[in-house]
């Protein structure tokens, strides 16, 4: 029975699971984020490898990519920081 | 001669680490005012401490000596239901006062905004919150940002004005470099033949933007206050972008929002799909400025400031903890603040790009008819 009402009392408040959701979702948008521009960046280095001489606009390109790749994460970001502070 | 300037390199290395001490100063300032809200424990809320960082204040809290605070007070504006309240923030007493009918909130949703008090001292709670159109430290910000451009950029047009033939020195130099890659790079690829008439406009997002972001770097007294990362002021910027986008936005782009060329007609029908999308992503691209450049700049002064809280976390376990822990600390907080220095440009660099690309796909010429007509 007190596991039944310690099961109860964790359904009814839920707000540190809603913390830890929290936490795992900005974990899960770092690992997306570090997949992403770790794919950007390998294929960076390929071309650099390929053609030397496209070393500067590869560069300017690659790093155009990891911004808006990471603008995405971000949003992940915003909204487990609502999820904890709001 | 090779070790001697081995040695210097390594002296200014640890130069630059102890210079950069002088943010560990700021955050134990501020530690200090978070102490005092709490007598009763000895209870450092680091949390606390990053939100006051992040957030818009109605003073300037420049540091805490003892137990007085060393404040630049803000003119507080209030405009009630037609009654226009101007005074000193000073008044506040640092949120602990009433004055004229209105108190800062302490508590509940309304935490941090001015709410009218009724005559005996109670929070009016079914009026209206009044409209606080008070210079706060993010307003005083940006009118620093604003001296700060329109005195380099007058004297570097007026140089120019003057001598128009000569090449340019010092100052002027360094930001036509940056003006040049401005103009060559992001804005005349992306819009072509016309893009002189968005020039003034994309430069003066870029730079403002730009010196912004540095401005938040900065720990102390003009600079420090996070302007880019109020999530109101990339809205502005943004809503700015959207209007020129779409009153510079020819009757092509509109017609290809809802009829999009090479787009076949089973998703425009029955359903309209296709229009969906492009109207959602007509709101979608601000929306996404807006996010990326708030979430960007507040992300990196939250690092810092953590860095930094940390080590009074641990100081507070062990002394001899914390002043290790503050080694680490400092040494992460100035790498950080180097990636701190990318990301301001990177992110006045992606603003002004993508604007420019909007601006350059909404007044594009319409060509795109004989191609239509041959895939028919």
């Amino acid at each position: 029975m007190s596991m039944l009402s310690v099961i109860m009392d964790a359904a009814n408040n839920l707000a540190p699971f809603a913390k830890m959701g929290a936490g795992m979702g900005a974990g899960l948008a770092a690992i997306g984020a570090g997949i992403g521009i770790g794919r950007i960046g390998g294929s960076a280095m390929d071309a650099i490898a390929r053609q030397p001489e496209a070393l500067g606009d590869i560069r300017s390109n690659m790093i155009v990519a990891a911004a808006l790749v990471e603008g995405v994460a971000f949003f992940a970001i915003v909204v487990c920081l609502l999820i904890l502070f709001i | 001669m090779k070790g001697y300037k081995h040695h210097i390199s390594r002296l200014l290395f640890l130069i630059v680490l102890i210079f950069s001490c002088s943010i560990l100063f700021a955050g134990e300032a501020e530690s200090a005012k978070t102490n005092k809200e709490k007598p009763k424990g000895d209870s450092l809320n680091v949390g606390t401490m990053i939100l006051e960082h992040i957030a818009d204040a109605h003073e300037w809290h420049i540091m805490t000596i003892g137990t007085t605070e060393v404040t630049i007070p803000l003119p507080v504006i209030l405009y009630d239901n037609g009654k226009i309240s101007v005074f000193c923030s000073c008044q506040f007493n640092h949120g602990e006062t009433a004055y004229q009918g209105y108190k800062i909130e302490t508590e509940g949703e309304n935490k941090g905004k001015i709410v009218r008090v009724l005559d005996d001292g109670t929070v009016d709670k079914t009026a209206a919150l009044p409209l606080d159109l008070s210079i706060t430290k993010n307003t005083m910000s940006i009118f620093i940002c604003l001296l700060i451009l329109c005195v380099i950029f007058i004297s570097i047009a007026r140089r120019y004005s003057r001598n128009p033939n000569k090449a340019p020195s010092g100052f002027q130099a360094m930001l036509e470099v940056l003006i040049l890659f401005i103009r060559d790079d992001i804005v005349q690829p992306s819009i072509g033949k016309k893009y002189e008439k968005y020039m003034p406009y994309l430069l003066t997002l870029f730079f403002f933007i730009f010196f912004c972001n540095l401005l938040g770097l900065i720990p102390f007294f003009p600079g420090g206050a996070n302007i880019t990362g109020n999530i109101a002021i990339t809205m502005v910027l943004a809503i700015f972008t959207f209007i020129i986008t779409s009153f510079s936005a020819k009757k092509s782009y509109w017609v290809h929002l809802v009829n999009t060329p090479g787009v076949p007609w089973w998703l425009k029908l029955p359903i309209p799909i296709m229009p969906i999308v492009e109207i959602i992503g007509v709101i979608t691209k601000p929306f996404v400025l807006m996010v990326r450049l708030f979430a960007n700049i507040t992300a990196g002064h939250i690092i810092v400031l953590g860095f930094i809280g940390l080590i009074f976390i641990f100081g507070k376990m062990n002394v001899g903890i914390g002043y290790g822990t503050s080694v680490v600390s400092v040494a992460f907080s100035v790498f950080m603040g180097l990636l701190e220095l990318l990301v301001a440009f990177l992110q006045a660099y992606v603003f002004t790009l993508l604007s420019s690309l909007y601006f350059g796909m909404a007044s594009e010429e319409h060509e795109h008819h004989v191609e239509n007509h041959t895939n028919h």
